[in-house]
């Protein structure tokens, strides 16, 4: 009997034994899942790459994975309230969007055009107005960022052949060769291997970093970044304006604290960015509501800060622009008086500015707000991020097409320059702008105003930023 | 004929020692430099960016000789048998079997095929299309009459000690129809001033020593010796290589580097069309 079970026990032994290491062996071989492009960030600038990069015609045959931290949102109901998180899409994102089949999602559900744009100041009676009548295109589109995230990912649904979208899983950790403590000596050209929240490590040839501006794939990859610090908070809320049949106008007004504008989301109801120091922030958020109101209207209409001598400077200057450019009148329009705020939309956040010094190394590229994050006064930022989509989908289509790797350096450098080109220009000028429009001293408050008169009198100049904003 | 007396068999391991185009000091030159293979920003920078150049002429001048346009448009060389000669670390193999080829590498450097080997195996999508092989195009040629739709000679020719033999070998390689695709350095002043002194010394766009000015070759010479192997040749184009934007672009001079196709005749043709060679410089927009 004692025998009998020995020899079980030896057996059972014996075939655990060769289970456990067959187990491991297995393990071992597939604990490293291979991929040619993993994205981490599911957010809008990092759906829209990976249905870019479904749609892009020479990476069928390639795996490709969208990471994501929330869950699936599988049934969707567009809210009767308007969110208080919006953007300003240019027409260059529209077809963008067209391209991937996400516009008419999104014109499906709702979407406001902008047709004239109407920016001014508190300090003086400087005002510039853009508006596209030649050419009858829309300058802009205000959409709800839930509305444009819920538009890619259903034409994303559509394309899971061709990407896997894992929700509800995020990056625990990268291995960037060359750059990650511990792996600084290992030739960069070794593929990235990505350890998730699940435990799965994932091996790929290339790695998307859209993982928002405070990236997890930038610290990795050791990306030097520029930052600062605006000291700005961004107040957002859903207003009830008054009834205008046609309100298709966005108003900014910048006061010495910070820009205040109102884009428009429908005939009754308008979106707020008002950037403004924390404390007001602060107590703008505590407000009552009508008094939160009246706040805002006074933000749009006090006079208090109107410099006389900049003032009497300034008329004059515009008598002379009217007899020079008589044909080129400037109309100055009221913006519509708030009635009410939609309870609970009110929020804010901090603004700064960073900037990834570059947007690729070997085998990594940034997109989005990961490689820059700006000031939201000209409503670019996003616009910015949907640029660089565009623009990585086609390398990485030529790259293929040549039968090179897709995390060659090669490619992925002809995306960083032509990136920058478009993406300097525009940080700059904002960052300029904030500085600009940040003070209330005299001088400055006369030079930005003849400035400004001056460039709202020349038609040319204002058609060549409406098109540099547009693409 | 060649080298038939001189061959001495050893275990099945060794290769056969053939009369072959390997000179000496080429092969302890590239010995040092294998290392650095695959950085894209090392010393093979040129080579690498010269990818975007060859990858697509070789792929489009052998599609465009089929009848009909590839069944899978990501897969152009599909079926194809391409014989890298002169492969290196593999930079251009790879490319040509991603998309589709099957690809035979050959190099006399053993370091060399050690190199290409590991890095094939680090991209499973192309492991089983590309074969190493540490020997010569020479040495091909007893059991591969005929076996190649195309030959590649990228950078080669001007390292090698004696053109003639190697081109006959393509020759025998290559299957009628098939082409032959070279890039090499024109043997003119300017190539001796750009190729070598600037390139090496001043530059440092490749490392010091690489280059052989004797070794270089005109165009009309390469075609001459393609013709007596029976080769039509269809294309000369020269190329140029920019060091500040640090990319490869088409010209219409050959005075340094350039790239030239040849098609390997059918047998019945070849004695009649050797005096009808034409040479077309095609404008090429990339």
């Amino acid at each position: 009997m004692a025998c009998n079970l020995l020899r079980h026990c030896k057996l059972c032994n014996l075939s655990t034994r060769i289970v456990n290491s067959l187990t491991s062996r297995n393990l071992h071989s597939s604990s490293n899942e291979k991929a040619d492009i993993v994205i981490s960030g599911g957010g809008m600038v990092g759906t829209a790459m990976a249905c870019a990069l479904g749609h892009t015609d020479f990476l069928q045959d390639k795996k490709i994975i969208l990471l994501e931290s929330a869950p699936e949102k599988k049934d969707f109901k567009l809210s009767e309230r308007y969110s208080n998180r919006t953007c300003a899409i240019s027409p260059a994102t529209v077809g963008l969007f067209q391209n991937i089949g996400a516009w008419d999602e999104i014109l499906q559900m709702r979407c406001q055009p902008v047709k004239r744009m109407q920016v001014w100041e508190s300090c003086s009676d400087s005002v510039i107005t853009f508006n596209d009548e030649e050419l009858m295109n829309d300058l802009a589109y205000i959409v709800e960022n839930d509305v444009i995230l819920e538009a890619i990912r259903r034409q994303l649904s559509s394309l899971s052949d061709r990407v896997e979208v894992r929700y509800q899983t995020s990056a625990k950790s990268y291995i960037i060769p060359g750059s990650t403590p511990g792996h600084d000596n290992v030739d960069q050209n070794t593929w990235v291997t990505i350890e998730t929240d699940k435990g799965q490590k994932i091996q790929t040839k290339l790695l998307i970093g859209a993982d928002g501006m405070n990236s997890a794939v930038r610290k990795a990859g050791k990306f030097h970044v520029f930052q600062q610090d605006y000291k700005q908070q961004a107040v957002v809320a859903t207003l009830e304006v008054s009834g205008t049949s046609d309100n298709s106008v966005a108003w900014q007004r910048f006061l010495p604290t910070g820009p205040i504008a109102m884009l428009p989301l429908s005939s009754n109801y308008s979106c707020l960015i008002w950037t403004t120091s924390p404390t007001k922030a602060k107590y703008l958020k505590d407000l009552q509501d009508d008094n939160f109101v009246d706040a805002v209207n006074d933000a749009f209409w006090h006079e208090r800060d109107k410099d006389s001598t900049v003032m009497s400077i300034s008329q004059k200057y515009q008598e002379l622009l009217n007899y020079v450019f008589s044909d080129n009148q400037v109309v100055r329009q009221l913006p519509p008086t708030v009635v009410g705020v939609d309870p609970g939309s009110r929020a804010s956040f901090p603004l700064s500015l960073n900037h990834s010094s570059n947007y690729v190394k070997p085998r990594v590229a940034l997109i989005g707000d990961a490689a820059h994050r700006l000031h939201p006064l000209a409503g670019q930022g996003v616009n910015l991020g949907f640029g660089d989509v565009s623009c990585l989908s086609q390398v990485l289509n030529e790259a293929v097409q040549s039968g090179s790797d897709v995390g060659s350096l090669y490619y992925l450098s002809k995306y960083e320059t032509e990136r920058q080109r478009a993406v300097l220009p525009v940080v700059m000028t904002i960052h300029g702008l904030h500085h600009l429009y940040n003070t209330d001293f005299s001088p400055v408050v006369l030079l930005r105003s003849l400035g400004l008169q001056s460039t709202n009198a020349l038609q040319f100049v204002k058609n060549k930023i409406i098109q540099q904003a547009s693409s | 004929r060649l080298g038939s007396q001189n061959k001495r068999w050893h275990s099945n391991h060794a290769r056969p020692i053939a009369q072959s185009t390997i000179d000496e000091e080429e092969r302890e030159k590239f010995q040092k430099l294998s290392h650095t293979w695959w950085n894209e920003t090392g010393e093979f920078q040129a080579l690498h960016a010269l990818n975007a150049l060859r990858v697509p002429w070789i792929t489009n001048s052998l599609v465009e000789k089929q009848d009909q346009p590839p069944p899978l448009h990501t897969k152009p060389l599909l079926g194809l048998q391409i014989l890298d000669a002169g492969s290196g670390g593999g930079i251009l193999s790879e490319p040509l079997a991603r998309l589709g080829a099957n690809m035979i590498g050959v190099d006399m450097v053993e370091d060399n095929i050690r190199v290409a080997q590991t890095h094939l195996e680090e991209d499973p999508s192309i492991c089983g299309s590309v074969k190493y092989i540490q020997a010569t195009v020479e040495d091909l040629v007893e059991t591969n009459e005929d076996a190649f739709d195309a030959v590649v000679a990228s950078e080669v020719v001007e390292h090698v000690s004696n053109i003639d033999t190697f081109l006959t070998s393509c020759c025998k390689i290559i299957k009628p129809g098939g082409s032959i695709f070279l890039t090499t350095i024109n043997k003119t002043a300017l190539s001796y001033t750009t190729g070598v002194l600037a390139a090496e010394y001043l530059l440092r766009l490749v490392p010091i020593g690489t280059h052989d000015w004797e070794k270089f070759i005109s165009p009309e010479d390469l075609q001459f010796l393609l013709d007596k192997c029976g080769f039509s040749t269809t294309l000369i184009h020269g190329m140029m290589y920019n060091p500040l934007t640090r990319r490869w672009s088409w010209i219409s001079n050959s005075s340094v580097n350039y790239g030239l196709h040849a098609v390997k005749l059918h047998p019945q043709t070849s004695e009649t069309s050797s005096k009808e060679n034409s040479t077309d410089s095609v404008e090429r927009s990339d």
